[in-house]
């Protein structure tokens, strides 16, 4: 696999034709979710699936729609600049390799030290199945406070470059494909469908793989897909781009106001123990409340990110 | 109570105002909000600094897990003054942006400026206070988002190359400081900073913790624009809006230097960084470098910003160069001239953008007889450019006064001499702005301008009179410049 992944990467840098290199970097990316499937990584592998293959691709597309399909030639020169630079880089990669501890080594340093904790306690402290959840999310809950922030910020940087769908000013009706009755049906189908999925991968996330995170991607692509085939007129009715983009930033309020309610117990920045009867009780409410506030942010986040590259085509 | 959670605070005041200034969504109210985070945040960062000072470290759990399962803030005296830094800068330019922003962005978009200001201090705040490496990092990613962000609202076009490519750079460094962050944790199964100084010795003699070094090295020196690394930095302060070239260049660039400080000296520890990888015999040639080729670049731009931008890089230079020396004195030159390269060239950046206000320019032809027709601005504009040169009285001369004690404790006559050429250099391209503003002939608008209305000259002037008291009374950034560079170096001996 790991063959496939360097030759899907190779082809993506010598191509020259951009749609069949964003179509690649899916390929690329599905590859390397298998590959975390196989490390027993399920929930970057996940992610991954959702994030790399789907959404990202997407956004991808949005991108070329506005500018080309071509990559402009560039002068040679260029080349051997670059290619030294990579070289370098491949060739401190490879030789910072050589001390690494092997795959899978029980032994390594990173299996020893704060790992032990997390894999032994986490049941007793947190009380919930899934490791990765409860190191995600409290544990290590204000790195994905900041990853929140890092989506939410992502999103305010796009609107502010590509602006967002006007208010009353969503262009013509024959945006969509409605006349393909085998996408709308199929369309349609497929909707409720994802959208269930989604709430499932939301409020799954503490006893299987899965989360906030993985939830709001799958969410936003059920509205990309309406969008798509429907028309953004359709979409916009059912999800103003005003309430998206205040969404956005509720949701990162969500997650942080967990943590100012528990300082205002009086315990540190999202420490979750006092908010429930008992520690795990409290640990529970609070790992769902800041996964609901980062499934809010990314999907408003992605949809967003939708209708900015989608309304910007419309406007030119 | 409340003193105990002042860390938590320090960043998630302003990281809580940037998505309501979004949720607000009006310009004069998202500036009001995002004003007086700002300045809760410089209040916060004084108490800080007072309990450091006072009581020595900080500690403080977040999500109440102790380190290293969990992530923690660590303040110790150097952090405490890089955050009196960042939210002292963010706190006068953001006081000075109202105007300043109306009139250089768009107006339905003014109140993004200040979601992406608040968002960006929150990340350098993070950055400076956490004591955790992936911390650092997901920090570092929000700040850097947010300034493309800031970078590309600006009215100008060029402006968005200059973001698109500073986003190209800063990914680059984001990324390699990631590859280096995984390559520790894989060597040691830590991410906290002190069990990380802690376990690295242990396996300091394996490839992969020199290589996760090197990774750390240059991708904070691209942060920090660190010459030969530094192509990004001009056209992003020249084309970004005037109140945002002068939150960079008093924030962004300083908060790389600390990190460097950290990684070297904390993290990696002085044996290791300067006895194993031998790092001051590449860092001492290249802030040379830096300073001489950036200074004299400086001095044949047209336009002011970029001649400003240039300066900065000089200006880091400075800063690695202190560094180099690994000494007491040394880190302390570096560190005090954090502090104080911040006072000036944000003085300097604000002073334009009041010319910018009326004059709608600041290429230097457009500057000429401007000394006449805006004597405030120009005066601060003349203090802060002295400033940057060195002349007695001002902040600029102690931390040159530090960096050639530094060099000659060492014995390096010719350093002290190279810095003291240097600050011709920079002499010759403030004159050149002086000489254009005060003896250049007007032009026929010069009638038209008038002096900058007193809500742009008011910061202007307090940064100008911070630059010369800081020159003046020095207890302050001395004293906790010495202390923070004898516990950076206390660590290992």
């Amino acid at each position: 696999m790991l063959s496939l992944l360097t030759a899907t990467a190779l082809a993506v840098a010598r191509l020259d034709q951009l749609f069949a290199a964003v179509m690649l970097f899916g390929i690329y990316s599905l590859l390397s979710a298998a590959l975390f499937v196989v490390m027993d990584a399920v929930d970057v592998a996940f992610t991954e699936a959702a994030v790399g293959a789907g959404i990202a691709i997407i956004l991808m597309l949005g991108a070329l729609a506005l500018t080309s399909h071509k990559q402009h030639p560039v002068p040679r020169s260029r080349h051997w600049m670059a290619l030294s630079v990579v070289v370098i880089t491949g060739a401190a990669l490879i030789y910072g390799t050589l001390d690494m501890p092997l795959y899978a080594d029980p032994n390594a340093p990173a299996h020893l030290h704060v790992v032990p904790r997390y894999l032994q306690q986490s049941m007793q402290e947190i009380g919930i199945p899934n490791v990765v959840t409860s190191v995600l999310a409290s544990y290590r809950g204000y790195d994905t406070l900041g990853e929140t922030v890092v989506i939410f910020t992502a999103a305010v940087g796009v609107i502010g470059r590509l602006g967002i769908v006007p208010e009353g000013k969503v262009g013509p009706k024959t945006g969509g494909m409605e006349h393909h009755l085998i996408l709308r049906i199929t369309a349609k189908l497929m909707l409720p469908v994802i959208l269930v999925f989604a709430l499932y991968v939301q409020f799954h996330g503490d006893f299987g793989p899965g989360g906030g995170f993985q939830a709001g991607v799958i969410f936003a692509s059920a509205f990309i897909l309406y969008g798509l085939v429907f028309g953004m007129e359709s979409v916009t009715t059912v999800a103003p781009p005003v309430v998206v983009r205040s969404l956005a930033a509720i949701g990162v309020l969500i997650y942080a106001g967990v943590g100012v309610v528990s300082l205002l117990m009086g315990s540190n920045f999202l420490d979750y123990n006092l908010l429930g009867h008992e520690p795990t009780h409290g640990q529970h409410l609070g790992i769902f409340l800041v996964e609901f506030g980062v499934g809010v942010t990314v999907a408003a986040s992605m949809i967003s990110l939708f209708y900015a590259y989608a309304s910007y085509q419309r406007e030119k | 109570m409340i003193s105990t959670q002042l860390p938590a605070l320090q960043v998630v005041i302003p990281l809580l105002a940037g998505p309501t200034c979004l949720l607000l969504h009006h310009s004069r109210l998202s500036w009001g909000l995002a004003t007086s985070a700002s300045w809760v945040a410089l209040f916060i960062s004084l108490a800080l600094l007072d309990q450091v000072l006072a009581t020595g470290p900080i500690s403080y759990e977040l999500g109440g897990w102790a380190a290293p399962w969990g992530i923690e803030y660590r303040i110790d005296e150097i952090n405490a003054f890089v955050l009196l830094i960042i939210s002292g800068i963010s706190a006068i330019t953001i006081s000075f942006a109202r105007a300043s922003i109306e009139h250089e962005v768009h107006n339905k978009q003014v109140y993004l400026v200040y979601t992406g200001w608040m968002l960006c201090l929150s990340g350098l705040l993070g950055i400076a206070i956490t004591g955790d490496v992936f911390n650092v990092f997901v920090f570092l990613e929000i700040s850097s988002l947010s300034s493309y962000l800031l970078i590309s609202l600006s009215r100008d076009r060029r402006a968005l190359t200059a973001a698109f490519r500073y986003l190209v750079m800063g990914t680059i460094g984001a990324t390699f400081i990631l590859i280096g962050i995984a390559l520790l944790y894989m060597m040691t199964g830590t991410l906290n900073m002190s069990d990380l100084a802690a376990r690295i010795p242990s396996v300091s003699d394996t490839r992969t913790v020199k290589i996760a070094f090197a990774f750390l090295t240059a991708g904070i020196g691209l942060k920090a624009a660190m010459f030969p690394m530094h192509f990004w930095l001009p056209n992003a302060y020249a084309y970004a809006p005037s109140a945002i070239s002068a939150l960079f260049a008093g924030t962004a660039t300083k908060v790389a230097i600390y990190l460097l400080l950290r990684f070297f000296f904390t993290i990696f520890g002085v044996e290791f960084s300067f006895e194993t990888m031998k790092l001051d015999r590449i860092l001492l040639p290249l802030a040379l470098a830096g300073i001489f080729v950036a200074s004299t670049v400086a001095i044949f731009q047209t336009d002011i910003k970029r001649m400003l931008g240039y300066s900065s890089i000089a200006q880091i230079g400075y800063m690695v160069l202190g560094v180099s020396l690994v000494s007491v004195t040394g880190v302390t030159a570096a560190i005090l001239h954090l502090f104080n390269h911040a006072l000036m060239k944000t003085a300097l950046f604000v002073a334009l953008g009041c010319v910018f206000f009326r004059v709608g320019s600041v290429t230097r032809g457009d500057l000429a007889g401007i000394g006449y027709a805006m004597p405030w601005t120009m005066g601060a504009f003349v203090l802060g450019g002295l400033s940057l040169v060195g002349i007695p009285l001002t902040v600029g001369f102690i931390s040159k006064w530090y960096l050639i004690v530094a060099a000659l404790e060492q014995q390096m006559w010719w350093l002290a001499g190279l810095v003291l050429i240097s600050s011709l250099l920079a002499l010759v391209y403030v004159w050149r702005v002086i000489e254009i503003a005060y003896f250049g002939t007007p032009g026929d608008r010069s009638t038209e301008i008038k002096e900058a209305p007193a809500t742009l000259l008011i910061p202007t002037w307090i940064l100008i009179t911070a630059n010369i008291y800081f020159g003046v009374d020095t207890s302050l950034t001395v004293g906790v410049a010495e202390r923070a560079a004898q516990a950076l170096l206390g660590n290992v001996s």
